[in-house]
């Protein structure tokens, strides 16, 4: 039963029970990241669940296919995708320890953010002003509540950034802060990751007759 | 003092102790609503109307519900799972110490919410789950489904954030040597427990979030008309409302586990398959769901699917009664009072799962939906399974916690007040509800269903006495300290790394961290000649306190005050708040600090002497 390893075994043969230097167990920080962002994919997976089930739910109004603006959505979706690519680049910036291209790669997915993020409300705007708003039907409550919460998150995602520019400026590339750029990071693409869920089951399949 | 050492602390054995005071603290509004319904249901015949008009009374049962649900068996529970698991497995603190203390704070601040209707505004009227639409603005425009949401949102974000830490504690920081499978069964039922946690919490979150949209915006995800469906809030709010009743009662079977492997001086029965067994019941509470509303005209291949899951679950946990009686087969048995909740959990357990599996039968199920007998199931199993579980665990751990035992005269008292009390309560409400008796009702026409509702009042005094004797208990033990004290911090012969430590722990747990050769740590160092070290000492790193746990779950708390009012500027300034506060503590870097080399000389030394001087 006993792991008789050299440093388990004292002289004697009784087993050692503790360590005697100090004990450094893993950083949990990125596994504690990662189980919060599959709490959140579960909270997607309930507003997609809810558009699978009255997405189709027009109690007479206007469908998908009435009011989806493809080509607005396909710039507004390049922009995201993009946003991930320059996310990437300001990784691979802080692996070479360059702090000034990190940052410039960061304010430009904060850039592309918010453009999405513009556009996105533009789009909201404009279905409000046609009268096609989340009260209209079950369907649009649906719709808005399960793009706009994708939105609310890219919203957050920028502030974060925002914060994490102001603290990687300040203090440099610490671990503390490569720490939270990694966190950063794979909030940002599991943005992308949804939007390509929302993308296709909601826009590409919404306009489908 | 209170807030430098315990509001602002980030110690895992201190914010344990807070949930537990939190739990207890619930309990007795909890029960007082209890007692209200009980008395009112015993006189409120013909044409006595009662004292609580169904005004009132609505709301009293869906608080008791929420209350006993959310902030009494979830804190306790998590209280437990806070202070032992770190313990458990040889750890100083959790992955996250700071998360943890806000997680206390937004898991307080709702209940705050909670008890505030009490005295602004009034609380839903809606049942537990606030099934809509009723629980929609049309039907219920006042604030009390709105405190409602905003409790629990607030609340669910801290049980949320504790089961990832939790989690990351159990998966990153076990003690050298402890393989999974070499983990106490607390501690595997705790990883369960939070892995259910993560996995159902996020669906609550959203089907709340939902219902507020219906309410606040004027959506028609539950409405009646315009596309809406209310039955998806029934299948949502269930997804996450049957593992949330597994989420209570795994740790409590893990608080079993333990006391009857030390109380019988024995290994426990099939370690491995109690773990597969918990494993099992883990993923099966996913695939059950539905049995909560086989009325819902879903056909009968469906309610025979989730009726024959239903059934399978009862499996697992049969395994695990076997279990408990083989591990006291034979062993030496001490009757103490943990020992005692256990058995008397078994008894009741096995009656309170009998009449699941019945329930679990769908044409049975048309008969007995909403009646009393589910109503006197589910309290079977939650007072007969959680609570008792709790309150094992709570006598168990308590010498660890406090360094002294709490006494067993009044604990017996209680004990016996609790366990007949129950079956006074409730063996009538099944009667009741085989006789065709529906829940929730504030007044009765049938004057020979009286004499049931009576005897049930009087087993609710029972159980009241048997709550004042543990409240009794906890006094003549603080008065009897002295005779009670544990000096060796180990004062039940105990056979997990808990027990290794001093009673209460210092503030670092373990001056070294243990290694783990074999299942249950602490009986195998006793059983190898383990000594303890007592020179060598290094600095011990440590996370330092911080109020911004406090301070956000605050403003959070504000906030929700300020939506639940329609108070839209001082909601959007809290929100505000919130978020610069957030802000504003991740530019604090220094969050650690180490414990100095002579400080553990100095601690670990005055246990050598107490050790000495009580051999």
């Amino acid at each position: 039963m006993f792991d008789n390893t050299a440093s388990s075994l004292a002289a004697s043969g009784v087993p050692r029970f503790h360590l005697a230097d100090e004990h450094h167990p893993e950083n949990g920080t990125l596994l504690g990241f990662w189980l919060y962002l599959m709490s959140d994919c579960l909270i997607f997976a309930c507003l997609f669940a809810t558009y699978a089930v009255l997405g189709r739910s027009y109690a007479a109004g206007p469908s998908g296919a009435d009011l989806f603006d493809l080509p607005l959505v396909a710039v507004n979706t390049s922009l995201l995708l993009l946003s991930s690519i320059t996310y990437g680049f300001a990784m691979l910036e802080m692996q070479r320890e360059r702090l000034k291209a990190t940052l410039v790669w960061l304010g430009i997915t904060g850039l592309l953010g918010a453009g999405f993020l513009g556009l996105e409300l533009y789009e909201f705007a404009h279905l409000i002003h046609e009268g096609a708003g989340p009260q209209r039907s079950a369907f649009l409550s649906s719709f808005f509540t399960l793009v706009g919460t994708h939105g609310l998150h890219v919203a957050f995602g920028i502030i974060w950034l925002v914060t994490l520019m102001f603290q990687v400026g300040k203090h440099g590339l610490i671990v503390e802060n490569r720490r939270r750029l990694m966190c950063l990071s794979m909030f940002w693409h599991f943005l992308d990751v949804v939007w390509i869920g929302v993308f296709t089951f909601v826009y590409l399949m919404g306009v489908l007759p | 003092m209170l807030w430098r050492d315990w509001i602002t602390s980030i110690d895992h054995k201190k914010i344990g102790i807070m949930y537990i005071i939190l739990g207890l603290v619930m309990l007795l509004r909890g029960f007082a609503d209890a007692l209200m319904m009980r008395a009112q249901q015993a006189m409120a015949f013909g044409d006595a109307a009662g004292f609580l008009p169904p005004h009132h009374y609505d709301q009293v049962f869906t608080a008791h519900g929420v209350i006993m649900i959310f902030f009494v068996a979830m804190p306790l529970v998590t209280g437990l799972m806070n202070y032992v698991v770190p313990l458990q497995i040889g750890a100083r603190d959790v992955a996250f110490p700071f998360l943890n203390n806000f997680s206390f704070w937004m898991t307080a601040f709702g209940a705050g919410l909670v008890m505030a209707s009490l005295f602004v505004g009034e609380f839903a009227r809606t049942g537990w789950l606030a099934y809509p639409p009723l629980s929609g603005i049309l039907a219920s425009p006042d604030v009390g489904v709105d405190y409602y949401i905003w409790s629990l949102q607030i609340a669910g974000v801290g049980t949320l954030l504790s089961g990832v830490n939790l989690l990351a504690t159990i998966v990153k920081m076990r003690a050298p040597g402890m393989t999974m499978m070499k983990m106490p069964v607390f501690t595997w039922t705790s990883l369960c427990t939070n892995v259910l946690i993560v996995a159902a919490f996020p669906v609550l979150t959203a089907v709340l979030a939902l219902l507020s949209l219906d309410r606040y915006v004027g959506t028609n995800f539950f409405s009646n008309d315009l596309g809406g469906n209310a039955m998806m809030y029934v299948n949502l709010i269930w997804i996450w409302g049957h593992p949330e009743v597994y989420i209570l009662v795994l740790p409590a079977f893990g608080i079993f586990s333990e006391v009857v492997s030390t109380f019988c001086s024995k290994r426990l029965f099939g370690y491995a398959s109690m773990v597969y067994a918990t494993v099992v019941i883990t993923i099966l509470s996913y695939l059950v769901w539905l049995h909560h509303f086989f009325t819902m005209g879903s056909g009968a291949s469906v309610n025979s699917f989730f009726g024959i899951t239903t059934m399978i679950i009862s499996i697992p946990t049969g395994a695990k009664i076997f279990n408990w009686l083989f591990t006291m087969y034979r062993g030496r048995i001490r009757f103490e009072l943990p020992m005692m909740w256990t058995i008397g959990f078994m008894v009741t357990f096995v009656i309170g799962g009998m009449t699941g599996v019945l329930l679990a039968v769908p044409p049975a199920d048309f008969v007995l939906h909403n009646s009393l007998f589910l109503i006197a199931h589910f309290h079977n199993v939650i007072i007969g399974g959680v609570l008792f579980g709790l309150l094992a665990g709570i006598t168990y751990w308590f010498p660890k916690a406090f360094g002294y035992k709490l006494d067993p005269f009044w604990g017996k008292c209680s004990f016996w007040f609790w366990l007949i009390g129950f079956y006074v309560a409730f063996m009538p409400l099944y009667v009741l509800g085989l006789m065709g008796v529906t829940r929730r009702m504030s007044h009765f026409e049938d004057p020979s269903l009286q004499i049931w509702f009576q005897v049930a009042a009087f087993g609710a005094v029972l159980i009241a006495l048997g709550i004042a004797c543990f409240i009794i208990q906890l006094v003549v033990s603080f008065m009897r300290r002295e005779q009670l004290r544990d000096v060796t911090g180990d004062p039940w012969d105990g056979r997990t790394l808990e027990w290794a430590t001093a009673s209460p722990p210092p503030d670092y747990n373990f001056a070294f961290t243990p290694r783990v050769h074999d299942n249950d740590a602490w009986y195998d160092m006793k059983s190898n000649g383990y000594q303890r070290p007592v020179t060598g000492f290094l600095p011990i790193h440590m996370p330092k306190n911080t109020s911004a746990g406090f301070i956000i779950a605050a403003l959070s708390a504000a906030t929700g005050f300020g939506l639940i009012w329609h108070m839209w500027l001082l909601a959007g300034l809290a929100f505000v708040a919130t978020l610069v506060a957030t802000i504003v503590h991740t530019f604090n870097y220094k969050r650690d600090f180490h414990i100095p080399a002579e400080d553990v000389l100095r601690v670990e030394d005055a246990r050598s002497r107490l050790l000495a001087g009580h051999v």
